[in-house]
């Protein structure tokens, strides 16, 4: 079993950075979720752990050896990648085995562990098949077998599920998250989706812009977004944001056009007319509130309704109602004060209640 | 285009080069460079002294006639051989796309030419157009046309460019059906519902569809009736009557190989080279999307 | 506004069926003939090869075959002809044979490894080496006839196996067929291989070579036809009649004409004929599919 430090770990392709410093450290048997937006690094990140990509600064340490310098097949490591790349000549045994054959396994260990690995995944009955016989599901499970009987000291994942159709994409989820802590073999997992993000990671790691906005656990992430980007990226549909000022005092905000707020936890650093913006979740909005709320568009879920409209500033408002929709015209709405999310106008960063009870765990850039 | 993912190491990739480069320097280059040199150069009627000339070879190139009718001959055979096989292969090459029976029977039964030597195609049109022993040089002689391709330069052009254009039409047909069957259904189908009548609709959707393949296929075609028939006209005419059949390889060919005389048939090899160059080009003007570095 | 209805004839489909079965009819006659007028030569010699030499030396031109197949077959095949110096087309066939083969296996092999460098390797002058490659395209042997036979001629090459063979080795064709389905590998699977703990040979050997059998096999129909059906190289190295090859050989066969026997000639003819057909129509899948991307 193994640990995983990223060290300062930043990257330009020539004279464009992708990686500004990234900073992360792995427990043993923990599974790490990389998301973000396309484009913000995260796959640069992972490719670097896994050797593909030369970090230009920083270290990478497995189990306390730096592995900055080795090669892929020299860090003992496992990856699982987006089109699985399996072999399209080799049968499922011959591509589960291919990297303990090149590495001088025995065969009947090599045989054993495929078996198990086999029996584990489902797949005991396909090793002779190609993978263009298999499918889907299939072949994303043969990835997964080819990583496991490697017996490896960390297990990395490149978007594997994002080629696979909604259902089993549920499904393969599950099986990642029950087969991971089975295991507990050390996990980065990198993908675009919040909500395979939430759900099988231990901490996430949300990435923006090649840096790492937030690394917290799931829960944390989603009730205290460290800036305005964590906030409108995890949670669907997503955040409302409003700008607003200071009151006097810092114990309130006053919404642009609108009326104020007061902070239910207490007030916030800050000069009186300060630029903040408020952040609500949709379902986080009250009936029956000072804010007159002109629906547009109204989405009855059934056992929910999702209301988009506007405020007569021309702010866009989505509104999460239990229950069904509401009558036609505009209707009264209002902020719940405890769930109210407060960020810098500028920076975007979470600013918390001055005397905050423990100060929150973020990386901030 | 290139990949992103490679592996390390210089040593690997030139051992792995250098058997394709050094022939390619030996046997390419070198005398590629050569033939360039000699240009150049004019040796005496013994062969004992060379001397620099500049352009002269190329000067008396064009200044004679001889080269000049050669040059003429060449183009008539190659735009001749490229017209007919095009046409004919196209015209095959529709109507074996169209849904009827047989359809792979009839493409086995019309590629295998592809695989006829041009020299051993020559032999071929012997037996038919021979005045003596083939099929339709008697029966001409019978009607009482005088035929005798070994007399009359029109008929030695007829017969070569017939059967150069013969052997190439498989090779035609393979292009135009692969063009047509690239073409999507759904164009066809679109325009049969605009009322488009089949021949209408060759002409103005599937022709014009088509004119990346009929592009490509010319320029192929010009350049196999330029360099790929020697051995056609080596087996039929030997170039006669009174070099009537002479193309541009055949002089080279006489002037270096028999004549042996090294300054104009280098010089012949470099107006050769760039007719090549040219017509390369001109090709890769168009798929350039594919080679593109 | 006036009515702009196209004026489409009203539909009759006694008529259109009528229609679509002419033009089928039509279709079929225009391919038959295409068909017979292929094969009408081919008939014509593999008819006269049954037949003795007198019966084509008088200018009879059979359509049907005859009853002298068996011993002019066998004459040509050990013994060529009489007049000349009597290379048996079996010895023929086999010079013909060998040089196709080496030089379609020297082609693939050499191309193989240099598209393979070409493509998976960063090096100083990669750019360098594959346009050397390319511009091969440009300098066809028939261009530079001379020269090339000075150069094979000055390294003591003429009228050997080698110099008949090693001067056609290369292959920028192949090369570019090659290095084009290399770039259609994923990246992902090298980087797999990668993972798998695969040097660049090991990858080579164990993925890409599997990968490629289906280029391999196209490449082998083209480059097999091309290597039997060289001519004037073969001329111009071949003076000897131990390396003479079956293509060379039937052209020199018909020589003055005068006194030629054509019964031999068509015999060898067809002989000469069926290795690159049968080539080409055995291989047929593989081979139209290799041709439209090679030359693409």
């Amino acid at each position: 079993m193994a640990t995983l430090t990223v060290e300062r770990v930043s990257k330009s392709f020539g004279k464009v950075p992708v990686l500004h410093g990234i900073d992360l450290s792995v427990a043993d048997g923990e599974m790490i979720v990389i998301v973000g937006a396309s484009g913000c690094g995260k796959s640069t990140l992972l490719r670097i752990v896994a050797g593909l990509e030369r970090a230009t600064e920083g270290r990478i340490v497995i189990s306390g050896a730096d592995v900055t310098r080795l090669e892929p097949a020299e860090r003992d490591i496992a990856m699982v990648f987006q089109n699985y790349a399996l072999y399209p000549h080799m049968s499922v045994f011959e591509n589960m085995s291919y990297g303990l054959r090149i590495r001088g396994v025995p065969k009947p260990e090599i045989a054993r562990r495929v078996a198990q690995a086999a029996e584990m995944l489902g797949l005991s009955g396909l090793l002779e098949r190609r993978p263009r016989e298999l499918s889907g599901g299939q072949r994303q499970r043969v990835a997964m077998g080819r990583a496991i009987v490697r017996e490896p000291k960390l297990f990395l994942f490149d978007e594997p599920l994002s080629n696979l159709d909604a259902k089993l994409r549920v499904a393969m989820r599950a099986e990642i998250k029950r087969l991971q802590r089975r295991l507990g073999v050390t996990s980065l997992f990198v993908t675009h989706d919040q909500v395979e993000a939430m759900t099988l990671g231990d901490r996430l790691v949300v990435m923006n812009q090649g840096r790492a906005a937030q690394v917290a656990t799931p829960m944390e992430i989603f009730a205290r977004p460290a800036d305005t980007y964590v906030a409108g990226f995890i949670g669907s549909p997503a955040m409302n944001f409003l700008p607003a000022t200071l009151t006097e005092g810092g114990l309130g905000a006053r919404i642009a056009d609108g009326p104020v707020v007061r902070f239910a936890d207490g007030p916030r650093p800050g000069m009186a007319g300060r630029s903040l913006t408020l952040g609500v979740r949709p379902e986080h909005f009250a009936l029956g509130g000072p804010l007159p709320l002109s629906p547009d568009l109204v989405e009855p879920l059934g056992s929910e309704t999702v209301v988009h409209g506007r405020l007569p500033s021309g702010q866009e408002i989505t509104l999460r109602l239990p229950g069904a929709p509401p009558g036609h015209g505009t209707i009264g709405i209002g902020i719940r004060p405890e769930h109210l999310h407060v960020f810098d106008g500028k920076t975007g960063l979470r600013l918390e209640a001055e005397p905050a009870i423990q100060p929150p765990p973020r990386v901030a850039a | 285009m290139r990949r992103k993912v490679i592996f390390p190491g210089t040593a690997l990739p030139y051992l792995l080069l250098a058997p394709q480069l050094a022939i390619t320097a030996v046997f390419f280059f070198w005398p590629a460079g050569e033939a360039v040199w000699y240009s150049f150069l004019r040796q005496d009627a013994f062969g004992i002294s060379t001397q620099f000339v500049g352009l002269e070879n190329f000067q008396d190139l064009f200044a004679d006639p001889l080269y000049l009718q050669v040059v003429r001959n060449t183009l008539v055979f190659s735009v001749s051989v490229t017209a007919i096989a095009m046409s004919v292969a196209l015209l095959l090459a529709v109507l074996a796309d169209r849904h009827i029976r047989g359809r792979e029977t009839y493409r086995t039964l019309l590629i295998w030419p592809y695989a006829v030597a041009p020299a051993v195609a020559a032999v071929l049109y012997i037996f038919l157009f021979h005045p003596n022993i083939g099929l339709f040089g008697r029966a001409l002689n019978g009607m009482g046309v005088a035929w005798d391709y070994r007399l009359n330069g029109d008929q030695a052009m007829l017969v070569v460019v017939l059967a150069a254009a013969w052997k190439q039409v498989s090779y035609n047909f393979l292009f135009f059906l692969a063009g047509l069957q690239s073409i999507p259904r759904s164009v066809l189908e679109a325009a049969a519902i605009d009322g488009a009548r089949p021949v209408r609709r060759f002409w103005t959707v599937v022709f014009p569809l088509l004119s990346p393949t009929t592009f490509f296929l010319l320029v192929i075609n010009l350049t196999y009736a330029f360099f790929d028939t020697f051995g056609i006209i080596d087996a039929l005419t030997k170039g006669g009557p009174a070099n009537a059949t002479q193309t541009l390889i055949y002089r080279a060919y006489i002037d270096g190989r028999v004549n042996l005389d090294l300054g104009s048939s280098s010089a012949q090899s470099v107006v050769l080279m760039v007719a090549v160059m040219v017509l390369t080009l001109f090709q890769f003007r168009f798929i350039e999307r594919k080679v593109h570095y | 506004m006036p009515q702009a209805v196209p004026a489409i004839a009203a539909p009759d489909p006694a008529a259109s069926e009528a229609r679509r079965a002419r033009a089928d009819w039509i279709t079929h006659g225009i391919l038959v003939l295409g068909v017979v007028l292929f094969a009408l030569p081919v008939w014509l010699v593999l008819v006269g090869s049954t037949h003795d030499a007198a019966t084509i030396g008088r200018g009879e031109v059979p359509l049907l075959p005859g009853g002298h197949a068996a011993e002019t077959y066998a004459a040509v095949w050990t013994q060529g002809d009489t007049r000349r110096a009597q290379v048996a087309v079996s010895t023929m066939m086999f010079n013909s044979a060998v040089m196709a083969l080496l030089i379609t296996i020297g082609k693939i092999a050499i191309s193989i490894v240099s598209a393979y460098a070409v493509a998976f390797f960063s090096f100083p002058g990669r750019m360098l080496c594959f346009w050397a490659i390319f511009v091969t395209l440009m300098l066809p042997v028939e261009v530079r006839i001379f020269p090339t036979f000075q150069v094979v001629s000055d390294l003591g090459l003429v009228n050997t196996y080698t110099g008949l063979i090693v001067p056609l080795i290369a292959s920028a064709t192949a090369t570019l067929l090659f290095r084009q389905f290399f770039l259609t590998i994923p990246d992902e699977l090298v980087e797999a291989a990668k993972m798998d703990g695969a040097g660049p040979m090991r990858f080579f050997k164990d993925v890409v070579l599997p990968l490629s059998a289906t280029n391999m096999a196209a490449l082998f129909v083209i480059l097999f036809v091309y290597g039997w059906n060289q001519y004037l190289w073969p001329l111009l190295i071949t003076t000897s009649a131990d390396v003479e090859t079956i293509v060379i050989g039937i052209v020199k066969m018909i020589g003055a004409e005068a006194d030629t026997e054509w019964n031999r000639v068509m015999a060898t003819t067809v002989l000469a004929l069926l290795p690159p057909v049968a080539v080409v129509i055995l291989m047929q899948r593989w081979f139209v599919k290799g041709l439209v991307e090679t030359e693409k």
